[in-house]
């Protein structure tokens, strides 16, 4: 079997180009000598030395994955690293459906397998104000989108997150946003090649509290949108309703693009906290970029829209 | 007094278990926003025992209470302007053009602002000297407690997202706090007092 790991530094964004995510070579010769020694899915898959580039340091482990928003267990933000331990996420099963040609549930590994898994280090900004930067390691959701044969009348793609009150201690009588946790992406955003589907961590299989098995990742958007833990992908033709833009229309709304010039009524977006535990409160104050840094990429998505309007 | 001690004892230890915490590095990644949320709830319920202290003596006529009054009082105006200055200072370091954005866009900050701003003079004029020299304008005055702690409970409620058990549990508290004051309640609750106008005893 043939894994190839590849590499696409995503920082700074002017550097990347769909084009750039292929393979340094010499990464790759390195890369796959480790091959067998680690297993990954059930795939043997080496790990790589993950890319890094000036003061954009991917945060640790320690710290990627003991701070999450992840209601379903629990509000704080160690919470869930204290109890996803309940989330079981063998066997996992993916529903496609919608307007497609090849609709289906799909074993989690049969909906993996064909595609060629990367690592990838994302700016990941959250719409509380703070940041990280994470070696993510996933496959581009373009990939499952073509291998759907989606219909041309389909121009979104909505996101379910697993619903189970026997696995998720947030359950009974307490009001809540409502569950389960949906997302979407009009069609365009998802086949951009930044869009990726996630299922591992520094390498290694994705925690349960970040998200998995399989968790989206769209980094040129608040955090809420990249939906963990997916059961399900519907293609459809109006846009999906989605949680938190549901919850609080006023305060969330269905692009949330990274966006300082946006005000938002809880936080100022202007700037954001970047976690960084050399620091005396863990954290460095930085400007935040429009679009989180990836405006070189994907701006054009958004040519003639006003993004105050559609925020 | 054992009452003081205890209210003095209760009122330092959310302090004492902030600086243990960040010394020790279990105030999660952002130590910051732990310690603005402790000390925003502690300030609140700082603020409704205050409030709690008056229907509790008449109902158990328990008038010791009325002595403890002051320094929960105190202890809600400590929490809420560590509250603040956790959030000015550290998070805002103090930048007046990012603060008064807040309080201008931010309905809950605006609410929290003005809550904080009227517990200022009545933190101020707590002293036996204040009581003395303002006389009965002292008592008018202090009733600016009943819309600090109003705004109090709003700012908490606007602030929360999902789970707003708390912030309704802080609301039906001071609702009920309230009506033990109002006129319909008062003469069930000053039984051998005299009721405002005079009519029932």
């Amino acid at each position: 079997m043939v894994i190839r790991v590849r590499r696409s530094s995503q920082v700074p964004s002017s550097e990347i180009t769909p084009e750039s995510t292929y393979l340094d070579r010499r990464k790759f010769l390195g890369a796959t000598a480790g091959i067998g020694a680690a297993t990954f899915l059930g795939r043997g898959v080496a790990a790589e030395e993950t890319p890094t580039h000036g003061d954009e340091e991917p945060n640790s482990w320690e710290e990627i994955t003991t701070h999450n928003n992840f209601y379903e267990f629990g509000l704080g933000k160690e919470d869930p690293s204290r109890n996803a331990h309940t989330l079981v996420t063998e066997p996992w099963t993916v529903r496609v459906d919608g307007l497609c040609a090849k609709p289906g549930d799909y074993a989690l590994e049969d909906f993996i397998r064909p595609s060629t898994l990367e690592d990838r280090v994302y700016r990941l900004r959250c719409v509380e104000g703070w940041s990280m930067v994470i070696p993510w390691r996933g496959f581009p959701l373009a990939d499952v989108i073509r291998r759907a044969e989606v219909e041309p009348r389909a121009r979104y793609v909505a996101f379910e997150t697993l619903w189970d009150p026997d696995q998720m201690p947030e359950r009974g009588w307490k009001p809540r946003i409502g569950w389960p946790y949906r997302e979407g992406l009009r069609l365009d955003e998802a086949l951009h090649p930044l869009s990726f589907l996630v299922v591992g961590l520094y390498g290694k299989t994705l925690p349960n509290q970040n998200g998995a098995p399989l968790r989206l990742v769209v980094p040129w958007k608040y955090g809420f949108k990249s939906i963990k833990s997916i059961v399900r992908m519907s293609f459809v033709r109006d846009q999906p309703r989605t949680t938190w833009s549901s919850d609080s229309p006023r305060e969330y709304g269905f692009y949330s693009n990274v966006n300082p010039e946006v005000r938002h009524p809880r936080w100022s977006q202007a700037t954001e906290k970047r976690i960084d535990g050399g620091r005396l409160f863990g954290y460095r104050r930085i400007d935040t970029q429009f679009l989180n840094g990836y405006a070189d990429e994907v701006a054009h998505l958004y040519e003639g829209m006003d993004l105050r309007k559609h925020f | 007094m054992v009452l003081k001690g205890a209210i003095w004892a209760v009122g330092l230890a959310p302090v004492a278990y902030l600086i243990v915490g960040f010394v020790r590095g279990s105030l999660g990644l952002l130590p910051v926003d732990t310690i603005i949320l402790v000390e925003g709830r502690w300030a609140l319920v700082f603020l409704l025992a205050t409030l709690a202290v008056t229907p509790i003596r008449r109902l158990t006529r328990w008038n010791r209470l009325a002595r403890a009054r002051r320094l929960l009082g105190l202890f809600a105006f400590f929490h809420a302007s560590v509250h603040f200055l956790a959030y000015a200072g550290i998070d805002k370091l103090f930048g007046l053009v990012a603060i008064l954005e807040d309080v201008r866009d931010r309905r809950y900050i605006t609410a929290g602002m003005a809550a904080l701003l009227l517990l200022v003079p009545l933190a101020g004029t707590s002293t036996r000297g204040w009581i003395r020299r303002l006389g009965k304008r002292w008592l008018k005055l202090h009733r600016l407690v009943y819309p600090a702690a109003a705004l109090g409970v709003l700012h908490f409620y606007w602030k929360v997202r999902a789970d707003t058990f708390w912030p309704l549990l802080a609301a039906l508290t001071l609702a009920v706090l309230l009506a033990a004051r109002s006129p319909a309640m008062a003469p069930r609750l000053r039984r051998g007092q005299r009721s405002p106008g005079g009519k029932a005893g």
